[in-house]
């Protein structure tokens, strides 16, 4: 079997081909160069696929846009274009809309993302110990996710409603009143998070879940010799463990909830729906983006809203590098 | 035999894991495929059958009136498909990129009247004239002006137009005292809408709990302004929706209904007001042809024979709402294609229509036909709603439209229904309309 095992000049070409031939030098240097390129260019080709996808439906229309995002450009004439500089850009940041937007989606972003990753690491806990039937479970937990965005918007849409909704229903029945919660500047926000954590907490547990069944079993065999208890080995064991995981998330829901669409657009639909409700009170930058195009038929300050969000994720994302940064130097 | 049997499990674990998550995402997959696109069926075959393609929006009535299936007998190779999308605000971007790119298109496209400028203006060269075709004398008036271009070309046919009146309830009204007799309530509002708020104060005095004068101040806003021939662009094609008189009007109405507390404050076609309507705690709707179906439905069984139709307030008429039907130069059948539209916008389709869904004849023919003649509304005290909306219908002044009326109007509304519910002082919420309104213009 030893023989086998590759030996560095395992792919020289035979010992007896030399003599044969008297142009065989010059042959086994066109040949091993052929073999250097290939072992060097064809990981390159192997990736190659995805660069050429992402090329051309991910870099382009994001290059395109922001050359849109300069100029005029309306949804009734798109081959005119009309070079207007930073105008569009300067449009968004000084219509107060935009930045009601930035803080209802950053608003949104917080209160969905905070109870969904703490409610999905404790779930990750539960579902880590040995249960009957926990294939069972881990599959019931991730069916929302499975669910597309339309569908979970429209039933929670009938649920939220105020005239004749489920939750209004209930909370008239333990006699708490009637709340019309799209109309409210908090509840409607509230209402839209609810939608966001149910849909993603399960998610969020499975990676979780599959983090810690990386983690060691060792280690909590030895912090229970050391007598500690469930709590404590959850936080001093789990939780350190799964520190890359709870930063990939982060960044994942972060990214996420930046992109919110769907939700706030169907909570009540139609016209105050593209407009994200009759106040913009859950307005976020997506629904404001798709309404200044697809409604006002504006294409170059849509663009350019896109680009500011780009930009911010840019800047989160930042911030959450310099906080990790701190976070794993204080740890040490 | 430790360590191996702890490895083993893990591989299980993980392995069940994967397997959770394909089975999640195969369910996410079946779950967003459900896109399809009728319009690529255009074609003939060998036998010279053909396919027409009709895309429109909400409810065109056409089916409802069995049309398709009419033409289909009469022209035996020609069958017909109906692509609708529910909601117009959907269904406009996306006619708009399929003229910007040329395909996609169904053989006749629907057009809205709060956009046929736009389209006149912008994308008039993608679509047939049909000015050879059809005969624009038969139309009302106004209605075929607003889809001619410059050059004398018509791209559209008009079907249906919304004459407006006023829907009442006559239960209510007798509670709170006033006369529930037609003539006499037209009598009352006779002077125009200041009229109507005066009538709106009368039956606050003695209003049964819980009930209120209108549904909403947006739709009187919307029949002030739209019963005046400018509105909110002048002839030069300016927005001039700041300084124009019957935007002023139909505005300082509004608030004034609003702060008297005559409106219930529910913004139109939600679910608050299907609710409101079904209870009966509304008094009176502005009131297009089409309205008056709306309020049969969601109404309901229990309010009928309590709803009657008048006269709207004022000399001039208001029209909400209409729509056309266009041929796209690029389909694979022009001349079938405007053939159908020039059928299905002759009077008697048009009365077949009225008949079948109640949008109102914008074919002038068809106001002599039995089926709108002699039209009247059991629901409503058997209102002649024929003669009333054919009435209505010459009173109404030929006028100016804009590119972006559709969104100016919507805005606006919101804001009053924010006036209505919030409170919001008039001042700002004008504020605020102009804020979006001169986006959407700019």
């Amino acid at each position: 079997m030893a023989t086998s095992t590759p030996t560095p000049d395992a792919y020289a070409p035979p010992p007896g081909g030399s003599q044969k031939t008297p142009a065989a030098p010059r042959r086994h240097t066109w040949r091993s160069r052929l073999w250097r390129f290939d072992d060097k260019a064809s990981p390159y080709a192997y990736i190659a696929p995805f660069f050429l996808v992402f090329g051309a439906f991910g870099l382009y229309p994001l290059l395109y846009t922001g050359w849109i995002a300069l100029h005029r450009v309306e949804m009734t004439g798109m081959n005119q274009m009309e070079w207007v500089g930073w105008d569009n850009f300067d449009k968004i940041l000084h219509d107060s809309e935009f930045w009601t937007a930035v803080t209802n989606t950053f608003l949104i972003g917080v209160m969905s993302t905070v109870p969904q990753l703490l409610v999905a690491l404790g779930l990750a806990h539960l579902l880590n110990y040995k249960l009957r039937a926990s294939t069972f479970w881990r599959t019931v937990i991730l069916t929302p996710y499975a669910t597309s965005v339309a569908s979970a918007a429209l039933v929670f849409a009938l649920v939220f409603r105020a005239d004749g909704g489920l939750l209004n229903w209930a909370l008239e029945f333990v006699g708490l009143g009637h709340t019309n919660w799209a109309n409210g500047h908090w509840t409607s926000k509230i209402a839209i998070s609810v939608i966001v954590i149910w849909r993603w907490t399960g998610y969020n547990t499975l990676i979780y879940l599959a983090a810690m069944q990386a983690v060691p079993a060792d280690l909590y065999e030895a912090a229970s010799l050391d007598g500690a208890s469930r709590w404590q080995q959850f936080r001093k064991v789990t939780i350190p463990s799964l520190r890359p995981t709870i930063l990939f998330t982060i960044v994942i829901s972060t990214i996420g909830s930046m992109q919110l669409f769907g939700e706030p657009l169907l909570l009540e639909g139609g016209t105050l729906g593209a407009t994200g409700g009759n106040e913009n009170q859950y307005e976020t930058l997506s629904v404001y983006l798709y309404n200044y195009g697809w409604n006002l038929g504006h294409l170059g300050p849509a663009a350019a809203v896109a680009w500011a969000m780009l930009a911010l994720l840019l800047i989160i994302a930042a911030v959450n590098w310099l906080i990790g940064r701190f976070v794993r130097k204080s740890a040490v | 035999m430790r360590i191996t049997r702890t490895v083993a499990g893990r591989s299980r674990r993980v392995a069940v894991l994967v397997t959770t998550g394909l089975t999640a995402s195969a369910l996410l997959l079946t779950g967003c495929s459900s896109d399809s696109d009728s319009s690529d069926n255009t074609g003939s075959d060998a036998n010279g059958k053909i396919t027409l393609t009709v895309a429109d929006f909400g409810q065109f009535g056409y089916k409802e009136a069995g049309l398709f299936a009419k033409y289909h007998e009469l022209h035996p190779n020609i069958t017909v498909k109906e692509d609708v999308t529910s909601d117009e605000k959907v269904y406009y971007p996306k006619l708009l990129q399929q003229l910007n790119s040329g395909s996609g298109l169904a053989d006749v496209q629907g057009i809205e009247v709060g956009r046929i400028k736009e389209i006149v203006d912008t994308k008039a060269d993608r679509f047939a004239d049909l000015s050879k075709v059809i005969d624009v004398n038969e139309w009302v008036s106004w209605k075929e002006k607003q889809a001619t271009t410059a050059d004398g070309a018509v791209i559209g046919a008009g079907t249906d137009i919304g004459p407006m009146s006023l829907c009442y309830n006559t239960e209510l009204f007798k509670k709170a005292g006033l006369p529930t007799d037609r003539e006499e309530v037209a009598q009352k509002v006779a002077g125009g809408w200041e009229d109507y708020l005066k009538l709106g104060e009368e039956y606050k005095k003695n209003a049964p709990e819980g009930t209120y004068f209108m549904d909403s101040a947006s739709a009187m806003f919307n029949a002030v302004v739209s019963s005046n021939a400018k509105q909110y662009y002048d002839e030069s094609g300016k927005a001039i929706y700041k300084d124009s008189p019957s935007v002023k009007q139909g505005w300082d109405l509004a608030a004034e209904a609003a702060s008297k507390k005559l409106t219930q404050g529910l913004a139109q076609f939600t679910d608050p007001w299907k609710a409101g309507l079904r209870k009966g705690t509304i008094a009176t709707v502005a009131c297009p042809a089409w309205m008056a179906g709306q309020i049969s439905i969601n109404s309901g069984d229990a309010n009928k024979g309590k709803w009657n139709i008048t006269t709207a307030p004022g000399a001039t008429a208001a029209n909400w709402g209409g729509s056309f039907l266009s041929v796209p130069k690029s389909g694979k059948h022009v001349d079938e294609a405007t053939e159908l539209v020039k059928w299905l916008t002759a009077p008697e389709q048009q009365a077949a229509v009225f008949k079948a869904i109640g949008s109102f004849p914008s074919n002038k023919g068809a106001y002599d036909l039995p089926d709108v003649k002699n039209a009247k509304l059991p629901y409503f005290n058997d209102a002649p709603i024929g003669q009333i909306y054919a009435d209505e219908a010459k009173s109404i002044p030929e006028t100016v439209l804009g590119p972006k009326d559709g969104v100016i109007k919507d805005s606006i509304s919101t804001q009053i229904n924010n006036m209505e519910q919030r409170g919001t002082s008039p001042d700002d919420a004008w504020k605020a309309a102009t804020n979006v309104v001169d986006k959407a213009i700019g």
